[in-house]
């Protein structure tokens, strides 16, 4: 047990900068794949078919490449094309591109999860489009799409791990430190996980609560 | 063109404006290629030499090599994950508690816990103590019991699924526990359940490439090698193009036949259970 609590007590300061830099990175992926997503999910329900074209190709060929892929392109490949990033920017930029596109899907499901009779009926009271928009569409629309972008924000915090392949110290990154120091690897995969279980069970709690609370009815 | 809830058909305003948004969207659309177009010539993408290995047998045999080993990891992690989701679906399913409780902590733990450090557990542990284990199998321990896991939730999901009365009129025709789940619910969920079955077997099959990380030789890794020869002046570019049409290729084709699966099964509805919803981006991301 002793020599449990001495794998986090001695490398306090590796834990400490691991799961710090794994928090910066999900805060910092979190705000950039939801202005990205939502941009790339207003394309999908537009009227201009150019948009939609763009958005649908983004989604298609983003979600069945391995965000592993992603990584190595930009870690390994970008440098050919003369586009420089840090690591830790590398990383963030991964885990942007890629979360976009489920956040989406995620907004494309929840605008079409709106009976079109309701704006239907919210035009012939004689509501304008900004009117339906935020008075009708939008409040039923975010009810639906609030828990799943939850969910694509739980796996991103935990895909924030693959980073640790590519050399950002990030918790996922903390075993191969570890395994120099000869410290029993068992121990110190448990306290990584400990540190996810903190980091995301309020974030579950708060979904289901979420799911429970905005739940419609159809 | 599908009616979407937020605009009506559009008027000659409408429709003029539309177009104009639409003629500047494709400039910008058409600019955007033609500037990546631009950056891959201008740092000498193009050039011969940097594709010129793909013409080699050997090469060439390196990346079926590579892809056998991705199918290798993901068909024997995709069997073993649908056993592990069966068993403890069941577990979770069951009326007692002393089956049910343990189920379902070691299914939300290891949803909850990143597949890297599931890997790393198959991984390191077992060096620590001695054993040698092959990265193939540390690879497919974390797969097994993340998407294990994860199924176990969509087989749960599938059988509940199936009308109540379902299985109140089988007890009521006096079959047993096992025999309703088997001959009534079964049938029923396996179709309502099998596009998102298939659909978490993209996302397994998707991250194999985390074998990178531990040297497991599957694609990713002989995409890098090919990208890394000096000979052909680092062509990591064209290496991972190729790489990446190669996982879009399988993973879109599998992709499309879910879909096809959902639409067919919601078309032809011979069983009472609605098909699980296939865009759950709690399973696919």
């Amino acid at each position: 047990m002793t020599e449990f609590l001495n794998v986090l007590t001695d490398h306090w300061s590796l834990f400490g900068q691991g799961f710090g830099n794994t928090v910066k990175l999900f805060l910092i992926a979190a705000v950039g794949s939801l202005a990205l997503g939502v941009l790339l999910g207003a394309f999908r329900v537009s009227p201009i078919p150019a948009l939609r074209w763009f958005g649908a190709t983004y989604v298609n060929i983003v979600r069945n490449t391995p965000l592993t892929l992603v990584f190595a392109f930009l870690v390994f490949a970008a440098p050919k094309l003369d586009i420089n990033f840090e690591y830790f920017t590398a990383a963030a930029v991964a885990l942007t591109v890629y979360t976009a596109a489920f956040i989406c899907e995620v907004v494309r499901s929840g605008v079409n999860t709106v009976a079109p009779g309701q704006a239907e009926a919210a035009r012939a009271l004689g509501l304008s489009f900004a009117q339906v928009l935020t008075g009708v569409v939008l409040p039923q629309a975010l009810r639906a799409m609030v828990p799943p972008l939850m969910s694509v924000m739980i796996a991103m915090l935990k895909n924030t791990t693959v980073a640790a392949g590519f050399s950002v110290v990030e918790a996922g990154a903390i075993p191969s430190y570890m395994a120099e120091f000869g410290e029993p690897q068992f121990y110190v995969l448990l306290w990584i996980t400990i540190g996810f279980l903190v980091l995301i069970t309020p974030l579950v709690v708060l979904q289901r609560f979420l799911e429970r609370k905005l739940a419609v009815a159809r | 063109m599908s009616s979407s809830v937020l605009y009506d058909l559009p008027g000659p305003r409408g429709r003029r404006r539309n177009l104009v948004i639409g003629v500047l969207a494709t400039v910008g659309i058409v600019a955007l290629i033609a500037w990546v177009i631009y950056r891959f010539n201008a740092t000498g993408q193009f050039e011969y030499r940097r594709w010129a290995q793909f013409e080699y047998q050997a090469v060439q045999t390196e990346l079926v090599n590579g892809l056998l080993a991705t199918l290798k990891a993901a068909g024997i992690a995709a069997v073993l994950a649908l056993l592990f989701g069966a068993v403890f679906a069941a577990g979770r399913l069951s009326d007692h508690r002393i089956l049910r409780a343990p189920s379902s902590v070691v299914v939300e733990l290891f949803r909850a816990i990143p597949l890297l450090i599931l890997i790393f557990f198959g991984y390191y542990v077992p060096l620590q103590y001695g054993w040698s284990i092959s990265n193939l199998w540390a690879l497919v321990v974390g797969l097994t019991l993340y998407n294990g896991s994860v199924l176990a939730e969509i087989f749960r999901a599938g059988v509940n699924a199936v009308p109540r009365g379902q299985s109140e009129a089988a007890s009521a025709i006096g079959l047993r526990k096992g025999q309703t789940l088997r001959i009534i619910l079964l049938p029923q969920a396996v179709r309502s359940m099998l596009p998102a079955i298939v659909s978490q077997l993209v996302v397994l099959l998707k991250d194999t490439a985390l074998g990178f990380i531990i040297t497991y030789p599957e694609l990713l890794t002989v995409g890098k090698t090919i990208g890394g020869r000096l000979a052909f002046g680092f062509p990591y570019v064209p290496a991972y193009l190729v790489v990446a049409a190669i996982y879009i290729g399988i993973c879109g084709l599998l992709s499309i036949f879910a879909w096809w699966l959902q639409r067919r099964l919601t078309r032809v509805r011979t069983s009472a259970a609605k098909p699980l919803p296939l865009t759950d981006v709690d399973r696919q991301i």
